[in-house]
């Protein structure tokens, strides 16, 4: 009987599929890393349970990875008329609504990988840290458009804060 | 009389250098004197004394008219600088802007613009206001975004806030006419204080300001609505979580010394003493004085008894407001109120913790007119009651969208009481039955909203509900709400703070009167 949250009259805007190569790449070096370091230590402690805590950390990398696909999927926005919608997560859920009015500052971000895939993050900053709504795997010419976009709609509708 | 207003550069109080570096100039020169008198001795009585200290050797040694000279040397540098400091330190104020440059070597220019106010405090530390001065802070959304003009005149300070907010209220300048003719003639800073005053004239004013920390009658009403109780003060304190604390180290160590016979433990002692009663003192005398007013220009808030601050935060500034009642003030019916703010006023508030307490302690009856004035807008009947209701009601059916009965799985005892409300302009949030807690945001200020929901309460068909603000004591929030009741609560309060946002007006809270 679980029942994901949503909204049923959104038309949700993907993030592009290519987005799933960048963030497996990134999960995939990171898991080494800490998989590796891991290793190093168990090996040279010679201590056998950290073998199993390795053990645990590299199935909980492998699933996340298996996960990255729906993951990618699962992250959606709208621009409304007003306010910009976003989700993510699938067995985290997470919906944001925020205020053109509010939006501070855009940020654009791209990491080497998702530069050489042609990607961009478009991060929205609002006087509230909480807000934390960052929109990964743009096409870069959509991320400009967008954050254009959005600061002119941030402008006709500016408040105080 | 000298207006700041006019948007040419002014300087700060004359006094400004001495107020700055006094303390320490006054600690310097008593430690000179004290080391002089030996000497002073010495030279009079012949005798010896002092053999090791390093001013009766420098005295002694030939170098000494030496050091003389690099003494007063290093001294005149030292006052020509704060001189020169007070000489480039200057200010004006625009129909847009505050500014302020300053610094010698390293110039320093900071500007603030007037709609972006968030709070004005004018603060008297004891030793300035010994001497009629005060700081006066401007601040704007930030961290550490505060323009100080430190030292002004006391008098000049008042004037200058309350002008300052008349061009940030967006007031056109009829209604600021009438009321410069009404101003009293005040010494402005700079401006040369007339020597044909008596003495006695001048005594009796800084007696009178040193008596009445709320100066400026003319601004707001003498009397503050919620007076503070010392009763009531005093058992907020005994009462306070600080309290429990206290004892159970006080009875920790009492166990101590009975189990192991030693008297070990009690080296702690003295300065957790201390500690603890800096503390209590200190909480005391901050609010002793504590005042809370509504002026046209916003709400004024004071505190301190030695020294004092008295801030004055402009509508549509408090972007979140949460009662609290602690478990220890049940039986009393004693409140605490906080705010969230954009900007940190380096002024301490209530226990020198940042200034976003509001009311440090006070019945249902201050809490009421407490929030009539920061929440002017909810100032109904309907709504007075709904947050009565969240307040003090035990949950139910009492116009809270409460959790449901399967929340009791994750919320054990607080379940009906768990809930939110809408009113118009703002959201309510209520929670805890043994902390009661209640926030309300005005929609106007929010920042974004957001609803979540992770697998255990995806089991329980349940969500947790977050409203951003500005960072700051409270963070609404609310967890274990029925989902389909979240997503309602999502779209609706999306809709709404869009559209309190766009006919908010409050960055110039004035300017619908302009138009008459």
């Amino acid at each position: 009987m679980s029942e994901h949250l949503d909204l049923p009259e959104i038309a949700w805007r993907r993030v592009s599929p290519r987005y799933i190569v960048v963030d497996m790449v990134g999960g995939l070096i990171f898991g080494l890393f800490v998989v590796g370091a891991g290793s190093v230590v168990a090996y040279f402690t010679g201590l056998s349970w950290l073998w199993f805590v390795v053990a645990a950390i590299a199935v909980v990398f492998v699933v996340t990875l298996a996960l990255t696909p729906r993951r990618v999927r699962a992250i959606g926005y709208q621009l409304r008329d007003d306010d910009v919608l976003f989700r993510r997560g699938i067995l985290y859920q997470r919906f944001v609504a925020v205020p053109y009015g509010r939006m501070q500052l855009v940020d654009i971000n791209r990491g080497p990988l998702a530069r050489a895939l042609g990607l961009s993050e478009l991060k929205f900053v609002t006087a509230a840290a909480a807000t934390g709504v960052v929109i990964p795997g743009l096409a870069e010419a959509d991320a400009e458009e967008l954050r254009d976009r959005l600061v002119a709609l941030a402008e006709s509708r500016r408040a105080g804060l | 009389m000298t207006t700041f207003t006019d948007g040419e550069w002014h300087r700060l109080h004359p006094l400004t250098p001495l107020l700055r570096g006094g303390i320490t100039f006054v600690a310097i020169v008593g430690f000179l004197l004290y080391n002089i008198r030996d000497i002073l001795i010495d030279m009079l009585f012949g005798g010896r004394g002092g053999e090791g200290e390093p001013l009766v050797w420098l005295y002694e040694s030939e170098y000494f008219w030496l050091a003389v000279l690099a003494l007063f040397v290093g001294l005149g540098l030292v006052i020509v600088g704060y001189y020169l400091a007070w000489r480039m330190n200057t200010f004006r104020i625009t129909d847009e802007v505050v500014e302020v440059r300053s610094g010698i070597l390293f110039r320093r220019n900071r500007k603030g613009r007037l709609d972006r106010i968030q709070g004005i405090n004018i603060a008297r530390p004891f030793f300035a206001r010994l001497f009629g001065a005060a700081r006066l802070e401007v601040n704007v959304a930030g961290q550490d975004a505060n323009i100080k003009l430190d030292y002004l005149a006391s008098s000049a300070a008042d004037e200058l806030r309350r002008e300052i907010l008349r061009l940030a209220s967006g007031t056109r300048v009829a209604e600021a006419q009438a009321r410069a003719e009404a101003e009293i003639q005040t010494d402005a800073a700079g401006a040369p204080i007339p020597r044909s005053a008596a003495v006695s004239q001048l005594i009796d004013q800084r007696v009178s300001e040193l008596l009445a920390p709320e100066l400026d009658p003319g601004l707001a009403p003498p009397e503050s609505v919620v007076t503070m109780n010392v009763g009531r003060l005093i058992g907020s304190l005994l009462l306070s979580g600080f309290s429990v604390f206290v004892l159970l180290l006080v009875g920790g160590i009492a166990w101590g010394v009975a189990a192991t016979g030693s008297y070990l433990f009690l080296i702690g002692v003295l300065p957790a003493l201390i500690g603890t009663s800096s503390f209590y003192i200190s909480r005391f005398t901050r609010s002793l004085r504590y005042s809370i007013a509504g002026t046209p220009d916003g709400v004024r808030i004071g505190f301190g008894l030695l020294s004092t601050s008295n801030e004055t935060l402009p509508p549509g500034r408090i972007h979140s407001v949460q009662v609290t009642q602690p478990l220890l003030w049940r039986p009393a019916g004693w409140w605490e109120v906080k705010v969230n703010r954009a900007s940190t006023s380096s002024a301490k508030g209530a226990a020198g913790q940042a200034n976003t307490t509001i009311l440090p302690v006070g019945n249902l009856d201050d809490v009421r007119k407490v929030l009539a004035l920061v929440l002017p807008d909810l100032a109904t009947p309907d709504s007075v009651s709904l947050l009565e209701r969240g307040m003090l009601s035990p949950g139910g059916d009492d116009g809270f969208t409460n959790s449901p009965p399967r929340a009791r799985w994750y919320l054990w005892f607080s379940r009906r009481r768990n809930g939110f409300a809408m009113l118009p302009g703002a959201v309510v949030l209520r929670q805890g039955v043994v902390w009661r807690q209640l926030t309300v945001v005005p929609q106007a200020r929010m920042q974004s909203v957001a609803v979540s929901q992770g697998p255990v309460f995806r089991l329980l068909r349940l969500a947790s509900l977050r409203v951003h603000t500005v960072a700051g004591p409270i963070t609404p929030s609310l967890s274990a709400v029925d989902s389909t009741e979240a997503v309602r609560f999502f779209r609706e309060v999306a809709d709404a703070a869009i559209l309190s946002s766009s006919t908010d007006t409050s960055h110039r809270w004035r300017s619908g009167e302009a138009a008459v």
